[in-house]
């Protein structure tokens, strides 16, 4: 009895939209296919997608997004399709006016299901090919390029026509040869045309294209396709070569920060100082109170939280060094693992400081604008913080070396490294140097806390996951010359990040690990050993 | 004089220390098992399980002074050879479980199961044998022990690099086992055992005789410490500690002395860990992080080093502190405690609680000693290096 009464209904309506269509029929292509919204058939509204998106009207876009949305309505009683703006406004669909009276009382949104979905995702690419700044014209050239939708090629053609950026234009042709050799109408010469321009973009995803041309393609298309693939993939190692290296100098900066502090110490003092990542964790939360204060009292300063953190961080660790040297390492002297075992428990005990100042949660820090974001060089990205980090490190490098070759700390530093007591009868004050040099190896570490926190996470923890790393710096490196923590971090960064593609990152880890072991074998005391009498001892 | 060599190399605290642990390891079980709840000498389960835990540590501590202590050699490492000996001992309870697994299957652990694994490792193979388990318990640490001391020996890797080295070690090894491709339960480890030897793991009786045998190794563990250091060989580890340089002008190989007492240690601490992996019910790759292994080091420093008993004592103290600290009102605080007790004992009580006795017992004796002649040799040994 229902089934006849719907049966019923349908026939009525039907006779109603037949009615009416001549109106609509009349009125153009794009209130031709608007109208086939009313049906809420899906075979229907894919005809009418690319029915809009075909038109022309200025009105299309605007209609698809709103039914990608859900915003589509449609009132079968009066064959008319409307939908709401972002204010919740009822605009009809044909006119592009608000509605004011008379809004129809079976208003429903118009259904899609997945394929419909990839229908649309098409369709809007086609339609923004064409406006908009060049960045969402670019965004819409590779949407199509990945959906390789056959309808989007009349508008890539008049895009292409249109175009004048010439970036965009690159891209727009780049999509239109991805449509091209997947359409089943084009020519073999199209195709390898095609196959031609993709090959010019030389990235993952070409490759990706190329590797799955249409099974149904000729012999012809398929031995361009595997070409033009076998002649990109030497150069996308190359670039992907590149990247790890930029990966392992980027790794490798952030260790060579990280140690050279360490390296101080150890080189001058002979002091291994476990507590070397505290003070790194020191100054990534010097920085996260900077940024606090700054967004509090004055906002307009944040591009310059990290340039006033630098100083304050190496105050915050330098002064806390200069303390522990004076209160706990001087009374150890001679006692090289006893001085191990104390600066284990001050991390234990800053560690915990921490904790319960500032809770066991990672803390937010910022980037100011300058730090963030990324471009691209040929197939890489570089980030613009790991950028500034290789920078940093090579600024602090410098003047450490400057500071240790120039100065007169530095040459006392030196002397007391080279020979403790022969420098001590020369009339260096031995005590002293060592406690400006472990302030400055902790002044240095609270530095590096400052770069540490614009890529990593600010806990507690933060210098736990640096000390090893750092020991294995100093161990490889030797002890006593700068070059050889410089050298030592990169080697074992950039060897980090060539490892891991092939075993994976722990297993990469482990290899690096054992690596180090087998060296120093070979070099108990580092590459870079100091030579002398005074350092056999 | 006693005829027994061993016996002869005690000193009368070495003695008595024996005396009191196999006292211990009779009288506690007794008074767990066979004085009723009720009574006033009962001890309960609780007790026993908690005070088996710190006897493994202490036996790990005793292994640790033998090296430190009496060799010079600093291991930030020595946990990782506690866990492999855990490791060898959970792999035969986990193969025990048997059918009682979620999985029910006969042959291969829950976890190997879970992950697909078609069939068992062969490096699992004939862990089901309790003697073959024992076998790899002392094996597999001295093996590492072994191999990893002759490279390192070999080259003179000493002092600090030596132990930031041995701690790059069981960092290696925490991230090897973290893996789940490792074949040893990753993250989780090995847990859930059923039964040892056919006794049940959780049961009063079986808690009461890992005391008992804990106890006893323990004993036998400083036995041979103590016979080791009394004898040639142990002063010629001393004059290494002390001196390695003219040891090695005056003709002894060095480094063979230096890996002999390393891998001899190594075992030690493997018997450690399988003894103590039935009782806590779980071994996984936490043990091996470095920090487990820095705080071995600060039990040895705490009781004294290079004294064994203060070693054995220090463990049993500290830890029994940490479970204090810990479960109660100050647990936020214990790090501060910890870390407070890693830079005490280094710079106020060098020679750790045993050691400064000794100390100013020795002390004593020589005023005492009213007579010009030069003071009691019995000095406490100078810190490493």
């Amino acid at each position: 009895m229902l089934g006849l009464c719907s049966r019923w209904l349908t026939l009525v309506f039907a006779l109603g939209i037949y009615a009416a269509l001549p109106i609509v029929a009349f009125a153009g292509p794009y209130e031709d296919a608007l109208s086939r919204f009313v049906t809420n058939d899906f075979g229907d509204t894919t005809e009418a997608i690319n029915g809009v998106a075909a038109s022309g009207n200025p009105l299309a876009a605007v209609v698809i997004d709103a039914l990608q949305d859900g915003r589509l309505l449609f009132s079968a009683e009066s064959n008319k399709v409307f939908f709401r703006d972002s204010a919740d406004q009822l605009i009809d669909a044909v006119t592009g006016q608000p509605v004011t009276a008379g809004t129809p009382t079976d208003l429903a949104p118009v259904e899609i299901n997945n394929r419909l979905r990839r229908v649309i995702e098409a369709a809007l690419g086609a339609l923004t090919l064409m406006v908009g700044e060049p960045d969402k014209r670019l965004e819409a050239a590779e949407r199509v390029f990945q959906s390789r939708d056959a309808n989007a090629l009349p508008a890539l053609d008049q895009a292409i026509a249109k175009e004048t950026d010439g970036r965009v234009k690159q891209a727009l042709k780049e999509a239109r040869a991805a449509v091209v050799l997947n359409l089943d109408e084009a020519s073999d010469a199209d195709k390898i045309e095609a196959i031609g321009v993709i090959r010019s973009r030389g990235n993952q995803d070409a490759v990706a294209l190329l590797a799955n041309v249409p099974a149904n393609s000729s012999a012809a298309v398929k031995k361009a396709a595997t070409d033009a693939v076998a002649s990109m993939q030497g150069g996308l190692a190359l670039w992907g070569a590149l990247q790890n290296a930029w990966y392992g100098l980027s790794l490798g900066s952030v260790l060579a920060l990280a140690a050279i502090g360490l390296a101080i110490t150890f080189g001058v003092m002979g002091v291994i100082n476990m507590a070397h990542g505290e003070m790194v964790m020191l100054g990534a939360y010097t920085t996260f109170v900077v940024q606090e204060l700054i967004r509090a009292k004055n906002p307009a300063l944040f591009g310059y939280s990290l340039a006033i953190a630098i100083p304050l961080a190496f105050m915050v660790s330098g002064v806390v060094g200069i303390l522990v040297e004076r209160c706990i390492i001087r009374f150890l002297y001679g006692r090289p693992l006893d001085s191990l075992l104390a600066t284990w428990g001050l991390s234990l005990i800053l560690q915990q400081a921490v904790r319960t100042g500032f809770g066991a949660n990672n803390r937010e820090v910022g980037a100011p604008s300058w730090m963030s974001g990324a471009f691209e060089v040929g197939q890489m990205t570089i980030t613009y913080n790991r950028l500034w980090i290789i920078v940093f490190t090579l600024i602090v490098f410098v003047t450490l070396l400057g500071l240790l070759r120039l100065t007169r700390l530095g040459l006392e530093m030196r002397a007391v490294t080279q020979n403790r007591s022969m420098a001590a009868a020369m009339g260096i004050r031995t005590g002293r140097i060592d406690a400006l040099t472990f302030g400055l190896g902790s002044g240095i570490a609270g530095i590096a806390g400052v770069a540490l926190s614009q890529i990593d996470n600010v806990s507690p923890n933060l210098g736990q996951s640096y000390i090893i790393d750092s020991f294995m710096v100093v161990v490889f490196g030797g002890v006593g010359n700068l070059w050889g923590t410089l050298v030592g971090a990169f080697t074992l960064g950039i060897a980090n990040k060539f490892l891991e593609p092939f075993a994976g990152a722990v297993l990469g880890k482990i290899t690096i690990l054992v690596l180090i072991i087998l060296f120093i074998q070979k070099r108990p005391r580092g590459l870079f050993a100091l030579k002398g009498r005074a350092v056999e001892a | 004089m006693t005829p027994f060599p061993l016996i002869r190399a005690m000193d009368r605290g070495g003695l008595a220390f024996v005396v009191l642990l196999a006292t211990i390891a009779v009288v506690v079980p007794v008074l767990n098992l066979a004085v009723p709840p009720t009574s006033p000498f009962s001890v309960s389960t609780y007790f026993v399980s908690l005070f088996g835990k710190y006897i493994c540590y202490a036996l790990l501590a005793l292994a640790l002074d033998l090296i430190w202590g009496y060799c010079g050699i600093l291991s930030l490492g020595h946990g990782a050879f506690f866990a492999l000996g855990g490791y060898a001992m959970g792999m035969y309870l986990m193969r025990q479980i048997g059918t009682r697994g979620v999985y029910a299957d006969p042959i291969r652990p829950d976890f190997m199961v879970f992950l697909n694994w078609p069939e068992l490792p062969v490096y699992w193979y004939g862990f089901q044998h309790f003697p073959y388990a024992l076998l790899m318990v002392v094996l597999a640490p001295g093996m590492l022990a072994f191999v990893f001391g002759w490279f390192a020996f070999r080259s003179r890797v000493t002092g600090v690099y030596l132990s930031i080295i041995t701690q790059t070690l069981t960092f290696a090894l925490l991230l090897g086992f973290f893996r789940n491709n490792f074949g040893f339960g990753g993250n989780n480890g090995l847990t859930d055992f059923k039964d040892i030897l056919g006794f049940n793991v959780q049961a009063q009786g079986t808690r009461a005789a890992l005391f008992a045998i804990s106890t006893l190794a323990l004993m036998t563990g400083f036995i041979i410490c103590r016979a080791i250091v009394a004898s040639k060989f142990g002063k010629v580890l001393i004059a290494i500690r002390d001196a390695e340089s003219r040891t090695r002008f005056l003709g002894y190989r060095v480094e063979s002395y230096k890996l002999c007492v390393f891998t001899l240690s190594a075992c030690m601490a493997g018997i450690a860990g399988a003894l103590y992996v039935p009782q806590v019910g779980i071994i996984n790759p936490s043990e091996f992080s470095p920090a487990n292994s820095i705080e071995a080091v600060i039990w040895v420093a705490v009781g004294g080093r290079g004294t064994l008993i203060g070693a054995a004592l220090g463990a049993v103290l500290v830890n029994y502190a940490k479970t204090y600290f810990t479960s109660g009102v100050l647990a936020p605080y214990w790090l501060f405690m910890l870390g407070g007790l890693f830079i005490a004992v280094t710079v106020l009580l060098p020679r750790g609680i045993v050691g400064s006795v000794n100390h100013w017992m020795a002390e004593r004796r020589a005023r005492k000693a009213t007579i010009g002649s030069s003071p009691a040799a019995v000095a406490a040994p100078r810190a490493a290096e």
